[in-house]
């Protein structure tokens, strides 16, 4: 393998002469970013909830949730494929092997990073702000919104942690979708095909693609907030 | 604007509070009239700050209890009143923003809340600050915002915790003559301090406070020209008290 065979197929990657590669592209990211939707507008607001919770047993959740940051993608795609197989409990709704299940094992992946991250987050934040809130009769669920809004700076950095999570993983995308071409193969699931063929330039073409676009985002979420955070320290 | 049915007078009746069954305030009777300023003097740890944090409603009292002319002291469901604390809690917001957050906090419709935020900067002069970032600005226009939020909510009795203890002369300056001017619209002020010169400059009325009880409540000429208690005779002449 060879410099020039990287820089072809790459040329051939990003010039449309490899049938398939934008659909794969757009795929990856349409599941990816998705999922770290979905994770957001659940994790976001349970992550703060339980910053300013207190119940008993929270240590035991705190604990369990960042341990789930660990889960491995393997164990989170069986998981979604138990539950959707034909015989498993969502099975009637017909998802495994499709875009919906990808989704819903990358969410699995993703969520625990959002509770986590969030949680640490706004109970420092709450800390500082308990009192005032207070006497604004802002308690409990009614002090999440100004919470995770007065965060939203630092919690932009959880959502690139489970983005970059999601992005990278391939175990969970390979069990429930099926890597099947044109119908659920992400990159990732492309350069382990690629790979195990033997077409190296081809995987390492795919693999410097889904860093660049890692790079792209990060550094558009990164000048967002550096702009932000200054009216918002 | 303002709602004639006052939430005062405040009684505190035989008010305890204890953490880890220490008694931090043990057995206070208190009554406040509408109009006055009151100061709370007592060493650090006297439980100044836990008394106004339990009149407020922040803490809520092992024993005892804590009534409003109005339940809760609430006019119309509208809370009427408010705290400004030690260290002014700043939202991570523009000046501006950490007006109408607490007025939308209260209630208020969108317009009448920049309205409201608006009044507020320009009775306190601080309009140039308006799109000022609060986290940024010095201590003293920090207390002076949180001042003048308490204003905007438009609360009949403020409670105020060492509101100037971290500020400089000017800026403690800045923030009596605030004072000042909250009591002449005839809103009632409980204030804590450590500071002898301004419990004198604002005080009409002293309760000294040790080890958790009133041990002393007069009108503030009566207390600064003769204490009845010898604690409060130490505390006035400087004495360390234990």
């Amino acid at each position: 393998m060879d410099f020039a065979a990287i820089i072809t197929a790459i040329a051939d990657l990003l010039g449309g002469a490899t049938p398939g590669f934008w659909p794969i592209v757009g795929l990856s990211l349409k599941v990816t970013l998705s999922a770290v939707t979905l994770a957001a507008l659940i994790g976001l607001p349970l992550g703060a909830l339980l910053g300013i919770a207190r119940f008993p047993g929270r240590t035991a959740v705190v604990v369990l949730v960042n341990a789930m940051m660990g889960l491995p993608p393997v164990v989170a795609g069986l998981a979604i494929f138990l539950l959707l197989s034909r015989s498993g409990p969502l099975g009637p709704l017909g998802w495994l092997f499709s875009a919906k299940a990808m989704i819903l094992a990358q969410t699995m992946l993703v969520l625990p990073i959002v509770v986590a991250l969030t949680r640490q987050t706004i109970e420092d934040l709450w800390r500082e702000y308990a009192e005032h809130l207070a006497s604004l009769d802002l308690t409990g669920a009614r002090a999440v919104p100004t919470l995770l809004w007065d965060a939203r700076f630092s919690l932009v950095t959880a959502l690139l942690a489970g983005f970059g999570r999601a992005s990278a993983e391939v175990g969970a995308v390979l069990i429930v979708g099926g890597n099947i071409a044109g119908h659920t193969r992400t990159m990732t699931t492309a350069i382990a095909l690629e790979t195990s063929k033997g077409d190296l330039p081809l995987a390492l073409g795919l693999g410097l693609i889904l860093i660049l676009l890692t790079l792209i985002l990060n550094a558009v979420a990164f000048g967002a907030g550096r702009v932000g955070a200054r009216h918002a320290r | 604007m303002r709602d004639t049915t006052s939430i005062l007078p405040l009684t505190v009746e035989s008010l305890v509070f204890e953490v880890d069954g220490r008694r931090l305030i043990d057995g206070i009777d208190l009554h406040l009239e509408r109009g006055a300023t009151t100061v709370l003097l007592g060493p650090n740890g006297a439980g100044k700050s836990l008394l106004l944090r339990l009149c407020h409603g922040l803490l809520t009292p092992t024993a005892g209890r804590v009534r409003w002319a109005l339940p809760e002291g609430r006019a119309a469901g509208v809370k009427r009143h408010t705290m400004v604390f030690q260290k002014p809690v700043m939202l991570r917001r523009s000046v501006f923003a950490n007006l109408t957050h607490a007025l939308a906090a209260a209630g208020l419709g969108y317009e009448a809340r920049r309205a409201r935020a608006r009044a507020a900067l320009e009775r306190f002069r601080l309009a140039d600050l308006a799109d000022r970032p609060a986290r940024v600005l010095s201590g003293g226009e920090q207390q002076r915002l949180a001042i003048a939020r308490a204003w905007a909510l438009d609360a009949d009795v403020l409670f105020l915790d060492e509101p100037t203890s971290q500020l400089d002369p000017s800026a403690t300056r800045a923030i009596e003559e605030m004072l000042r001017a909250l009591k002449d619209e005839g809103r009632t002020l409980m204030m804590a301090t450590h500071d002898l010169g301004q419990a004198r400059r604002l005080a009409d009325r002293v309760l000294f406070v040790h080890a958790g009880r009133i041990r002393e409540d007069a009108s503030a000429a009566a207390f600064f020209t003769a204490p009845a208690t010898g604690k409060a005779r130490a505390f006035l002449a400087g004495d360390l008290l234990d």
